[in-house]
């Protein structure tokens, strides 16, 4: 229990020591996208019934903001680690691949929850926001930034070099992420976009999400939550295979 | 004796290469066993796979009789590793990288031995100082001491003296010698074959994943080194050299090999027959290099 409780707080370390860079960044961004988008998009979309797209776009854009950080902290952790060769510091004690695999996505969920909470904080300021369900938004802000955390713990070892992971960030997380709703109501979208939108589970995140401020949303929260729920099981079943095969870590 | 470290039938392939070759070897509790061999003989390879960095493609490894794959956790308590590498983690400061590794191994307040640790090391004036501003000779004391923090029986320092200078390499094996007589049993590696035959009871050669040569450091110096005789003459060597046909002759100088101290007795008769008188006498005892270049030119 020590050297998992070790673990968890060197990786909350790691980023709180640098938060200018981890948190305080990803919050300025955050707010960046909200002045453009609504400036841009403000006066000609209207996504929920007496919803205006400011309010509409902020639960994206902390969802995407909470994704993006939970994937960045494990993934950059790990790949450090791996490039400069410290990633012996936790290889050598007796800490088994369950501990490794809790620590390093619970850090990444702190980090995705204080990111996300921090861009909804500012912004707050800008946009009258409802919080309607604030069970929702706590479940499926978690469980988000759990499957990114995973996905930046898979990350992170698959890559033998800082541009393989920007690669993966680039070609994989990004259009994910963006694809998703963060911007607009999938409903907008042409038929085949659509259903193509429905293949991609961050939709779900997010939609569900938006559920908990407003109570409307484009698919029902339950299966929403269900879809969510039932990557995490399987992406961690996946991560934790690779864990315990010492794929990458352990020649 | 019990074995601080059981070996068996260990091989371990990358690819094309065969990195370990069936390699067994007993390292006992309380010794300080010497690992050498030239660049790529697989030493590293050997102690990862102690360490559970790497794992065998057959055969199997104990700590203090614990598997290194199916108990590791106590086989990792039982171990203290100072890779060979450089590494460091450049958010934290010696201390906190200290307390860090302590948690890892799951001690709670370790605080007193870290201060003993630091102490020893000559640590402590740079205990709260960035990992990123120490020079190498620093880093490598704090890899030390990070091997150190949950006192393993078991310590094993891989070229740890490699680009370091002379002081701390001094200060360092002092380190090793006292822990030594605490009780802990050592491995190590190194390329200084000076210091392994000081410091070493028992040593292993490895080259290309085989060990060739195993026995206590005085058995390998005696078994198979000679003894190089050096003298300066009275006169040109030529002459009294006729009898001795391995011998080297320059001028005045002679340099003859010999087989061990009996035969000292009779090169001297023999040159005295001659007339020669000497002038200078140099003998050279055996050295672990004589004895490294032969086991690694014989296999
Ligand atoms: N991860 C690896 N992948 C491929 N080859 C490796 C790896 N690690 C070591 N080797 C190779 O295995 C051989 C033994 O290396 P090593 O154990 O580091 O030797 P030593 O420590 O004795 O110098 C070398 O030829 C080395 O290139
Ligand atoms: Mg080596």
């Amino acid at each position: 229990m020590t050297s998992f409780r070790t673990l968890l707080y060197k990786e909350l370390l790691r980023f709180w020591k640098v938060g200018f860079q981890t948190v305080a960044a990803p919050i300025m961004t955050a707010l960046l996208y909200l002045l453009i988008f609504s400036h841009a998009l403000g006066d000609h979309v209207q996504v929920y019934e007496g919803v205006p797209y400011e309010a509409f776009l902020v639960p994206g854009l902390v969802m995407m903001s909470v994704l993006q950080n939970a994937f960045a902290n494990s993934s950059s952790s790990l790949i450090q680690s791996k490039v400069t060769g410290n990633i012996i510091f936790v290889l050598l004690p007796p800490i088994s691949y369950i501990e490794f695999f809790v620590a390093y996505v619970l850090a990444s969920v702190c980090r995705g929850l204080i990111v996300g909470c921090g861009v909804l904080a500012v912004t707050w300021w800008f946009v009258d926001l409802p919080i309607r369900y604030p069970l929702w938004v706590l479940a499926f802000a978690v469980m988000g930034a759990a499957i990114l955390g995973a996905l930046g713990v898979v990350a992170g070892i698959w890559a033998d070099k800082f541009d393989q992971l920007a690669a993966f960030q680039n070609f994989v997380i990004l259009p994910l992420t963006f694809l998703s709703g963060v911007f607009y109501s999938i409903h907008t979208l042409p038929q085949f976009w659509q259903a193509l939108s429905r293949l991609n589970p961050f939709f779900y995140m997010i939609d569900g999400f938006r559920y908990g401020y407003f109570g409307a949303s484009d698919v029902a929260p339950a299966a929403s939550l269900a879809v969510v729920a039932g990557t995490l099981i399987s992406l961690s079943a996946f991560t934790l295979w690779l864990l315990k095969a010492g794929y990458k870590l352990r020649h | 004796m019990s074995n601080a470290i059981c070996i068996r039938e260990v091989r371990k392939r990358y690819a094309t290469l065969q990195a370990l070759d069936g390699v067994s070897l007993d390292i006992e509790a309380g010794e300080i066993f010497g690992l050498l061999g030239p660049n790529g003989a697989g030493k590293t390879t050997l102690i990862s796979i102690i360490a559970g960095l790497a794992r065998a493609d057959s055969g199997s490894v104990q700590v203090m009789g614990a598997d290194v794959v199916s108990d590791y956790r106590n086989a990792r308590r039982m171990l203290g590793v100072v890779p060979q590498e450089l590494v460091f983690d450049p958010f934290f400061t010696v201390r906190e990288a200290l307390e860090i590794q302590s948690g890892y191994f799951g001690m709670r307040d370790n605080r007193a031995w870290i201060e003993e640790i630091l102490h020893h090391l000559d640590l402590s004036a740079k205990a709260d100082v960035n990992m990123r501003a120490l020079s190498g000779g620093m880093k490598r004391r704090v890899l030390v001491a990070q091997a150190l923090v949950h006192k393993p029986p078991v310590i094993v320092l891989d070229e740890p003296t490699a680009g370091v200078d002379v002081e701390l390499r001094q200060g360092l094996w002092a380190f090793v010698q006292r822990l030594n007589r605490d009780g802990h049993t050592i491995v190590l590696t190194t390329h200084y074959l000076e210091e392994a035959e000081m410091l070493c009871n028992r040593i292993g050669m490895l080259k290309a994943g085989r060990i060739v040569a195993l026995d206590s450091t005085r058995n390998l110096l005696e078994n198979f080194s000679g003894l190089t005789l050096r003298l300066r003459l009275d006169r040109d060597a030529t002459g009294p050299a006729a009898g001795f046909p391995k011998a080297e002759v320059d001028g005045e100088r002679m340099v003859l090999n010999l087989s061990g101290f009996a035969e000292i007795e009779s090169v001297l008769t023999r040159l005295r027959e001659t007339g020669a008188v000497i002038r200078e006498f140099d003998l050279q005892p055996p050295d672990l290099e004589d004895v490294f270049v032969r086991v690694m030119a014989g296999h």
